[in-house]
């Protein structure tokens, strides 16, 4: 990241299905460059504002032995000035539009967006455009250098400087073997960012940053010829890039782990990780309800057992992580002064028993799939988070607007459904980090096997 | 947005690139003129007004009930006004807590109750097709709390814990300390708003009720509403829930404030120690600017161009020039009463004196020089084209309500805002830069490794430094 930044009767099921009858629609046009640049556009006039986000699909997984923390590196390089707008021209004359802008790396892809009033739409077309084709011409060792400064900093802050942030550095290398692109943090480590090279900045742009490996998405105040033509008058001269060849991991056999950690914290915090599946697998939405059931609110079992009735804990939270090529699970708990984690280790592995033997109720599948329709209607109020996710699902499915399938895998999922995945995932091998106040080695969680 | 209206896919129009001359940026035409949306109002049959703006994008509902009081009401008992708007989800009616919020969980609803410095919000988000089922739920919270002792007990546990957890993070501390050194004693912003170890410790359910019944008056109180729904369905739903919440004569008043802000004469420095801290945190400032001071337009500007945006020029030269931060902002705390002006940021410990050095030279250079008119234009560009990116979605727009509400400014007063900061010029700039910003009195506090540090920052002869424990801090 650049910056910154009941007891309701089950007869009410009939009534709130009575009321889904109208499918989410984010409504698109596609286009393709003859450069191999797609063009996702929706209209969305309800505020005149519009936003412009651009995925490049290269993240810190594409990264090179050796070089880890690149693709993030890289995307800060992106601000530094392109040919015809150099630094610090992008956030200036944005600025002046009226917009603001960022861009965001994650292990799959990177992101850069800039939303404002409607009138700087042909401006962020300019820039983005310009960046995209004519980045390397003022690109020099400078700049790296300087934006590896920054970068250490934002480690320092994210990481170093942040209560059980360490914890963070250990975890990839513990949950994928060796060489694997999920095997390290998008941060990178600190000894490669300092190794990162002016000529490593141009083998990556031309290898990654062309346009037959973009999608941009414009939405909101907007006229489609228009942007069809502003997108084709900037965008069209920059070259087609070589084909990409995409990492392919081997498969392995996840890693049965405990370390402890000591940090200048007040509170332990134990960290349970499983390798589970990746994103649109036809176990990962039924690994998120579960997730829900298990602290996606004040009534679930984890939640429960942990901070209300057992009062062990500060605060529970579950988390399935579908990424590209693979995914992982993780229960994140803080224990309560003078409590130790091998008391929260016991009884989350008890709850998870339980929900594989038992599996969640009607109820519990019915409160999860109804949180999760009612945030899919929050998360498409904004242009922002609507154009985002339709990269995202572009990526993932070939499809932009795939908000109602999206939703349809959750509502599909049965109480057994849950119950096998937390049987077949949650029940074997898995990486558990202890992170304890300084010595006091005795608040960590034991290592135990799961039968 | 249109969700149901499909647009087919148009054939490609532009066939050929054409040489384009991209040397200069587009010229742009004229951003839209704000356009705010339309209000309503109604009365419930108790007086309490309710204030809607139908939102029919998406069947969701935001109802917002304002309740003017907040945090600085407990000035006797820190923590207390925050602690009871909690407990309201806590339990209420017939439900204990976790049927409350089990059923909220199961409407699609989400339930927030807040205590701001000047008002409590209590915020249901919750789909069209349960909002009945889950304005019966904000009905118990607001008229029927339980507050019952061992529910107390159990979220006072929960909030030692976190007062515990806030000598961890530098960045609380550094905040927590700059305003208990700028606002002393007795003072509203001096203690968090969540109180401290002791004043939490001393919360018990009589207190609680007590307060509430003082402060949860419908004498006091507004709904805000925004989303897929009309004016009489929505005063009609309301009214049935909130006929028994009647005006009485218990409302508590605030004392009046005696306690001014710290006027310092010279640089104070306040050095709070984490050994081996990969940062130090740095928090520099002084009392702020009342939010219904006429400089407010001219000194959002000057902020936007000191360190409110990525352009700023603490941006520009503590991170893009010298590399010393990640990241580096300044802002103002907007309250009734002048809240704090501080700017923070995480750097280098091995740079900390040299980024104190370049953060007093930029502000000594905004009150010494006039910005020049590109910068001026753009900051103001920045922060006036930027209104309308806050109503969105139904919680923002309730909050620009709620927001402008607390100080009883009209909607439309954002309209007179935007030709306020397009008339700002570089001479208000400087003129509120040399009434605002601090450089001879400033209060500066660093979190960080202090024996690597304390060398460096004695060595600038700022200012007298005062070495503080963490405990002290975060008691």
């Amino acid at each position: 990241m650049r910056l910154f930044l009941a007891s309701l009767a089950l007869t009410l099921a009939p009534a709130l299905a009575a009321a889904q009858g109208t499918p989410l629609r984010v409504p698109v046009t596609v286009d393709t460059l003859p450069n191999g640049l797609t063009l996702i556009i929706h209209e969305d006039h309800s505020v005149p504002i519009v936003t412009t986000n651009v995925w490049f699909h290269v993240g810190s997984g594409d990264e090179k032995p050796g070089r880890t923390g690149f693709a993030h590196l890289f995307e800060h390089l992106m601000f530094m000035g392109s040919q015809n707008a150099p630094y610090p021209q992008f956030d200036r004359l944005l600025e002046a539009a009226g917009a603001n802008n960022n861009g965001s790396t994650t292990e799959d892809r990177t992101n850069y967006y800039e939303e404002g009033p409607s009138s700087a739409l042909p401006l962020m077309l300019w820039l983005e455009a310009d960046r995209m084709g004519w980045l390397l011409p003022p690109m020099d060792a400078a700049k790296v250098d300087l934006q590896r400064d920054v970068v250490k900093n934002e480690r320092r802050q994210s990481y170093e400087n942040q209560p059980y942030g360490m914890v963070y550095d250990h975890l990839p290398k513990l949950m994928y073997p060796a060489g694997h692109p999920y095997s390290w943090p998008v941060i990178g480590s600190m000894a490669d960012l300092s190794a990162a090279s002016l000529e490593d900045v141009k083998e990556f742009f031309r290898r990654y940053y062309a346009p037959n490996n973009a999608t941009i998405v414009v939405a909101g105040d907007v006229k489609p010829d228009d942007v069809r033509a502003l997108v084709r008058k900037y965008f069209s001269e920059i070259p087609r890039g070589p084909a990409i060849e995409r990492p392919a991991p081997a498969s392995f056999t996840p890693a049965d782990t405990a370390i402890v950690l000591e940090d200048r914290v007040q509170l332990p915090r134990l960290f349970l990780n499983w390798h589970t599946v990746k994103g649109w697998h036809g176990d990962d939405a039924a690994l998120e309800i579960a997730a829900y059931v298990l602290t996606g609110s004040r009534t679930s079992r984890l939640t429960q057992a942990l901070v209300y009735s057992g009062e062990l804990a500060t605060s529970a939270s579950a988390y399935q992580d579908g990424k590209r090529l693979d995914g992982d699970f993780s229960i994140v708990t803080t224990a309560r002064p003078g409590k130790g984690l091998d008391t929260l280790r016991a009884v989350i592995d008890a709850e998870l028993a339980r929900l594989a033997a038992e599996g969640p109720t009607p109820r519990e599948i019915e409160e999860a799939k109804n949180a999760t329709e009612a945030s899919f209607l929050r998360g498409i109020q904004q242009v922002s988070g609507k154009a985002d996710r339709l990269n995202a699902y572009y990526y993932q499915t070939g499809t932009p607007d795939s908000f109602q399938a999206d939703l349809d895998r959750y509502k599909a999922v049965t109480a057994a459904d849950v119950q096998r995945v937390v049987r077949r995932y949650l029940r074997t091998s898995r990486v558990m980090a202890s992170v304890v106040p300084q010595g006091k080695l005795e608040l960590a969680a034991k290592k135990v096997v799961i039968q | 947005m249109k969700t149901l209206r499909l647009l087919l896919a148009l054939a490609p129009t532009l066939a050929f690139a054409q040489a384009v001359d991209r040397t200069q940026p587009p010229a742009l035409e004229k951003p839209p003129a704000l356009k705010l949306p339309a209000l309503e109002r109604a009365s419930l049959p108790n007086g309490v007004t309710l204030q809607l703006v139908q939102q029919r994008e998406l069947p969701l509902v935001q109802i917002t009930l304002v309740i003017a009081g907040g945090t600085k009401l407990d000035a006797r008992q820190p923590g207390l006004a925050s602690f009871t708007t909690r407990m309201l989800t806590e339990g209420a009616g017939t439900r204990d807590a976790n049927a409350l919020q089990g059923e909220l969980a199961f409407l699609g609803a989400q339930l927030f109750a807040n205590a701001g410095t000047d008002a409590f919000t209590i915020s249901l988000n919750v789909p069209k097709r349960t909002l009945g089922e889950a304005l019966d739920l904000l009905g118990d919270v607001v008229l029927r709390p339980t507050f019952r002792a061992a529910d107390i007990r159990r979220q006072r546990d929960l909030r030692l814990a976190s007062i515990l957890q806030r000598r961890d993070n530098p960045n609380v501390l550094a905040s927590l300390a700059f305003s208990q050194i700028v606002f002393p004693a007795g003072h509203p912003y001096h203690q968090p708003t969540d109180g401290d170890s002791a004043t939490t410790a001393a919360l018990d359910s009589a207190t609680v009720r007590a307060f509430y019944e003082q402060t949860f008056v419908p004498e006091r109180a507004k709904f805000v509403v925004v989303g897929d729904v009309a004016l009489p369905e929505m005063r009609a739903l309301l009214a049935r829930r909130f006929e028994a919440w009647t005006r009485g004569t218990s409302a508590r008043t605030m004392a009046a404030v005696t306690a001014k802000p710290v006027a310092n004469s010279a640089v104070k420095i306040y050095l709070v120690d984490k050994p081996n801290a990969a940062q130090s945190v740095i928090y520099l400032g002084a009392p702020g600017a009342e939010r219904l001071s006429p400089d407010y337009p001219a000194l959002m500007v000057m902020n936007t161009i000191l360190g409110g945006s990525f352009s700023s020029r603490l941006m520009s030269n503590l991170r893009e020039t010298k590399g010393y931060t990640y990241g580096i902002t300044s802002r103002f705390a907007w309250a009734p009463l002048a809240g704090p002006f501080a700017i923070s940021s995480g750097v280098r410990t091995n740079v900390t004196d040299s980024s104190l050095v370049e953060i007093f030279k930029e502000v000594k250079m905004l009150r010494d020089l006039p910005v020049d008119a590109v910068e001026l234009e753009r900051a103001k560009a920045y922060v006036a084209l930027g209104v309308p990116q806050r109503f969105e979605t139904i919680g923002q727009i309730a909050a620009q309500l709620v927001d402008l509400g607390t100080f009883s400014l009209p909607l439309a007063w954002l309209g007179d805002f935007v030709a306020k900061v397009n008339q700002v010029t570089a001479a208000d700039v400087q003129r509120v830069a040399r009434q605002y910003l601090p450089a001879e009195t400033a209060t500066l506090v660093v979190v960080g490794d202090v024996a690597k540090i304390r060398p460096g920052i004695e060595a600038l002869k700022l200012g007298a430094i005062t070495t503080l424990d963490v405990l002290q801090v975060a008691r």
